[in-house]
């Protein structure tokens, strides 16, 4: 395996987008990163700038004005970069499916590798998302 | 070739990385046993550092050229600086005169090209963290000096850093005196602000201004930012043991100073809002200075 890769299963750094969320998604995340859970033990560090993000927390239903900004986001942040959708909101869309204002859920504007749902999702279920995302990576690169 | 092995290998580049690597774990470690959980691993800093090396290095449009030399200029400078101070421990003979004023010039490199590279990113934010970096090196340069001078006044106008420490293990430390005290506590607020740790960090704040200086920063000039405050955490530390608690040099001893300051320097950042950079300027250019100018009073009067 590359240790290159090994290394970004190690040390993900993340940067919180919030895409038109009702701030419930945002506060569980926010929650996450509180020493109560300290994804620090598996060097998850969340970050100020998106240059040093390697993977994108995303929360809410996209609407018309903030999928332009957030594809802008994505193109900014520094390959390899993984996304990960964050509430059900970002997953399916949810209850604003047959909004004027939503027109397509996130995985038909960037490439989603993780999906985490809940309404908010716990912080627990979004430590086991992020174990799947690695488990999954590094399957792939056996 | 003796130069070439002192510069890259023993006390300069690679010695003074791993050693600064693993300061920052127990940077990291400390601080989250003051927030009561567990703390990353003892190799998290080398992994951050890997993982950047394979990211990409995005340059922004309009940058100049300087963006991505800036970083190479300030290690090359400080790995320099590191390898002079750490040599005053392990070959007393290597020394030259006047190495102590061109340690203090090669430790503000760093400084001075984060400035340069932030500027020439051409994003507002890096802007305003350079112009805050700029003025923290204008406030805290002068205590810094001061408390030095002190310190020189007090080694019977060495301007060796290996007479200095010499001098110190045949009379004992200057800090068991009344002037070498104050000019330690100076140079311990001095050393807090050159690596950019909590109440100094306003040219870096995360949650204001979005990393500031380090913004357009990815991939391997993030990874050469992060050696260098690496090799910062490892320098001042040791500089500061040169000059003020150089009475025991064994091995033994040495690392229990250096964990020491390290671990001060850790809990202050811990326990301290960050200041604006107003406030920053007025506390350097006010207790600080009187704490250091001090010093040299009483230096001078031999106390």
């Amino acid at each position: 395996m590359d240790f290159r890769l090994k290394a970004l299963t190690k040390s993900i750094w993340v940067f919180h987008i919030s895409a038109g969320s009702c701030n419930n998604c945002d506060i569980e995340i926010l929650d996450c990163l509180t020493p109560r859970f300290d994804l620090e033990r598996f060097g998850i560090q969340l970050v100020g700038s998106v240059r040093h993000a390697d993977a994108l927390l995303i929360t809410g239903a996209m609407n018309r004005k903030s999928v332009p900004r957030m594809k802008k986001i994505y193109e900014q942040a520094p390959k390899p970069c993984l996304v990960a959708a964050v509430g059900v909101c970002a997953c399916s869309q949810h209850m604003f499916r047959d909004s004027y204002n939503v027109l397509e859920p996130l995985d038909k504007i960037l490439p989603v590798d993780v999906y985490i749902p809940g309404c908010p999702p716990k912080p627990e279920a979004m430590i086991a998302g992020i174990v799947k995302l690695v488990e999954k990576i590094r399957q792939a690169h056996k | 070739m003796n130069f070439l092995f002192s510069y890259f290998i023993f006390p300069g580049f690679l010695f003074a990385a791993v050693i600064g690597l693993l300061a920052g774990w127990v940077d990291r470690k400390v601080t989250a046993r003051i927030h009561y959980r567990v703390g990353p691993p003892w190799h998290q800093n080398f992994t951050d550092i890997l993982k950047l090396l394979g990211k990409e290095t995005i340059v922004p449009a309009g940058a100049r050229a300087t963006f991505l030399i800036a970083p190479y200029i300030g290690l090359c400078g400080l790995v320099l600086a590191a390898a002079i101070v750490g040599s005053a421990f392990l070959m007393p003979d290597s020394g030259f005169l006047g190495d102590v004023i061109v340690v203090v010039y090669l430790l503000t490199i760093p400084g001075i090209a984060v400035i340069i590279g932030a500027f020439s990113s051409r994003n507002p934010l890096a802007s305003v963290g350079a112009s805050r970096e700029m003025k923290l090196i204008l406030a805290y340069e002068l205590p810094f000096v001061l408390a030095l001078i002190a310190v020189i006044i007090k080694s019977q106008g060495a301007l060796q850093l290996n007479r200095i420490v010499a001098i110190q293990a045949y009379g004992g430390s200057h800090i068991a005196s009344f002037s070498g005290a104050l000019a330690f506590i100076a140079a311990i607020f001095c050393m807090q602000a050159k690596l950019g740790f909590v109440p100094f960090d306003a040219a870096e704040a995360e949650q204001e201004i979005m990393a500031g200086t380090l913004i357009e920063y990815s991939g391997l000039p993030l990874a050469v930012l992060r050696l260098t405050k690496a090799v910062l955490l490892y320098t001042m530390p040791v500089f500061l043991i040169a000059l003020f608690l150089g009475k025991d040099t064994s091995a033994l001893f040495l690392v229990l100073k250096y964990v020491l300051l390290l671990v001060i320097a850790v809990l202050i950042k811990n326990t301290n809002p960050r200041l604006r950079i107003d406030q920053i300027m007025r506390f350097f250019w006010g207790p600080v200075t009187v704490l250091a100018a001090g010093s040299v009073v009483l230096a001078v009067l031999g106390k």
